[in-house]
């Protein structure tokens, strides 16, 4: 047996993740337990490039380590109070529970085909068919990106529509942070102005963040990255604004109404796009149908560098518009979520004086 | 024929990752916020430093090259401003420093 | 001893499933349940990573089979997986669990919201996020009235 560096590694990171997470479990301070959260998620990042999963990978990073723990925190800013020590008797039921069926799992994950293992049934038949179709089919280099958005696209659209559900369900449970943009604005603190260097830092950030987004939306069909990322990473940069510079401040720039109504944009043009397809004589989001022969003819052969390769230029443009239609609702969406927890602050500062 | 390059790189990244396990040893071992702040800052700029410098060199004239340097410019940009930030709530909150003269004047120490 | 290598993999995954299964089930306060929620979540999502991945593979982006990288990575497999496995004389790992996770993680971080949305909510109603005090109002107030804060 020889010394494979990558399985080695697996197993370290594995053996980390499974130490934070005892931590988490054990540990009775809420703070500590999202902070370690945050840890757990950038390790599991880590792991998820070991396993090949680039795009995984910097999804778990942006949001595990980024938006989840803002969110976190925020719940916990709104709710106070620590976990009560538990008492030993509530414990041993979920203890025998998880024993049990953990015992159960483990053993019929014995019946499991090996770790890596090229033949197995989930490797060998449909992984497989995209892998060798994608390249004749789709034509981008980023297989997960074809998958996600062209062969797998009624399932995103599936997942987009939860995505902007759930930031109407915060939404309606929270408000849309109105009270933030009306309360009274914060009073200066007497010992001074502690947040110049956060300030002058995030200047400089904001749009370096913004930029990267953009970089990852439109660099999504080549390497990794794509409108889920993309979003995330868009909310990020607001989401730091409004910490650093108060949240009427981005409220004023970037209204919840705004925000509200590009979510909505994106899964519009999502279906929109799904539609022009059905219209053309094609399956809804059938990407091939996108456009009729005049218009593929009117494209410069050039558009995309090589002007003698074979191009699918409705999956292309196809691709292009679902992901940016992911990138808006995504991106209003944390906005949305950002905003609901954000606003009821002022609330919570009240109650505590 | 392994590249000269690479050998150096490799210590590079070697002597990074050990001044990382030196400073998350501060971190567990020093006394109080400011000075684990000390301790953790060796990871940012040392560590990190030090390992982008052996991948570039063992990457060689290339785009990933690029990549890294802008990875190391945006560490250096970050890091110190969270680690400002981390030591300015720290003080807000009430922590008082361990080493100095904070903990005279408070009385806490003769 | 290979086969054990082969399948710690899921013991692991099956481990922090069950510490997230024992947070939710133990705990009382409701953030810290959602906190075993996301790690029960998440070790779902590395299951699926960890069936998806190929011995020898590499990530799902496709790359030339006369690219230096691509020759690289064909030598460190052995031909015959290289002739099954392999596309253009590649092998890539499956991107399909990719896909599935990829989305899941971000509307995983929706739903979560939503949860400490409601978590939020109670608070505000009942004035805790500790079940055993919730359970303990509700017994108090009668049906139909509203209930007292707490605090």
């Amino acid at each position: 047996m020889t010394f494979d560096p990558n399985l080695t590694l697996n197993f370290i990171l594995l053996a980390m993740l499974v130490i934070v997470a005892g931590f988490v479990a054990a540990t009775r301070s809420l703070l500590a337990a999202i902070i370690l959260m945050s840890v757990y998620s950038l390790v599991s990042a880590i792991w998820l490039v070991v396993m090949d999963a680039a795009d995984v990978a910097f999804t778990e990073a942006v949001v595990g380590a980024g938006v989840s723990t803002i969110i976190l925190l925020g719940a916990i800013l709104l709710t106070r109070g620590e976990v009560q020590k538990p008492k030993l008797s509530k414990l041993i039921f979920p203890a025998i529970a998880a024993v049990i069926s953990g015992g159960l799992l483990i053993y019929a994950a014995m019946d499991l085909p090996g770790f890596g293992d090229p033949a197995s049934p989930a490797n060998a038949y449909v992984g497989h068919s995209y892998l060798v179709s994608t390249p004749n089919e789709i034509g981008t280099p980023n297989i997960v990106t074809a998958v996600l958005s062209s062969y797998r696209g009624f399932d995103t659209l599936g997942e987009t529509v939860v995505v902007f559900a759930a930031g109407i369900g915060v939404a309606l449970l929270l408000g849309f942070g109105e009270r933030a943009a009306t309360a009274a604005p914060q009073p200066l603190d007497p010992s001074g102005d502690h947040n110049v260097v956060l300030r002058v830092a995030a200047r400089l950030l904001i749009p370096l963040i913004a930029l990267f987004a953009f970089y990852v939306q439109f660099h999504g069909d080549l390497g990794p990255g794509g409108g889920f990322q993309a979003g995330v990473i868009l909310s990020v940069a607001v989401i730091l604004h409004a910490l650093v510079f108060g949240l009427r401040e981005t409220m004023r720039a970037l209204k919840p109404g705004f925000v509200r109504a590009i979510a909505a944009l994106g899964v519009l043009l999502y279906a929109g796009v799904g539609i022009v397809c059905l219209t053309n004589g094609g399956a809804f989001l059938d990407y091939d149908f996108l456009f009729d022969r005049d218009t593929v003819d009117a494209i410069p052969s050039g558009l995309l560098g090589d002007p003698d390769a074979i191009h699918h230029w409705g999956q292309h443009f196809g691709i292009f518009f679902i992901e940016l239609g992911v990138l808006f609702t995504v991106a209003a969406t944390m906005v949305t979520i950002f905003y609901a927890f954000a606003g009821r602050a002022p609330d919570a500062q009240k109650e505590a004086r | 024929m392994i590249d000269l390059f690479d050998i150096i790189g490799g210590g590079l990244v070697v002597f990074g990752a050990l001044l990382s396990i030196i400073g998350a040893l501060g971190v567990l071992r020093f006394p109080d916020v400011y000075t684990r702040i000390h301790a953790a800052s060796i990871t940012d700029t040392g560590g990190a430093t030090l390992i982008l410098l052996g991948l570039c060199l063992i990457a060689g004239w290339s785009m990933e090259t690029l990549k890294l340097i802008i990875a190391w410019f945006l560490l250096l940009l970050t890091t110190p401003v969270a680690a400002h930030a981390l030591g300015n709530a720290a003080f807000s909150a009430g922590h008082t420093p361990w080493i100095g003269t904070f903990r005279i004047m408070k009385g806490e120490k003769k | 001893m290979t086969f054990l290598l082969q399948h710690l993999n899921y013991v692991a995954v099956i481990i922090l499933m069950m510490l997230g299964l024992f947070v939710t089930f133990s705990s009382g306060n409701l953030i810290k349940r959602m906190i075993g929620l996301a790690i029960f979540q998440t070790s779902t999502g590395l299951f699926f990573i960890s069936l998806g991945k190929v011995q020898g593979g590499t990530a799902a982006i496709t790359i030339s089979p006369a690219s230096p990288e691509a020759k690289a990575l064909a030598a460190q497999i052995d031909p015959v997986t290289l002739a099954q496995a392999g596309v253009n004389g590649v092998v890539y790992s499956n991107p399909l669990p990719h896909v599935l996770i990829l989305t899941a993680i971000v509307v995983g971080v929706a739903t979560l919201a939503v949860g400490l949305a409601i978590a939020v909510r109670i608070r505000e109603a009942y004035g805790s996020v500790e079940a055993a005090d919730i359970a303990a109002r509700d017994r108090v107030s009668l049906p139909g009235q509203p209930a007292e804060p707490l605090v």
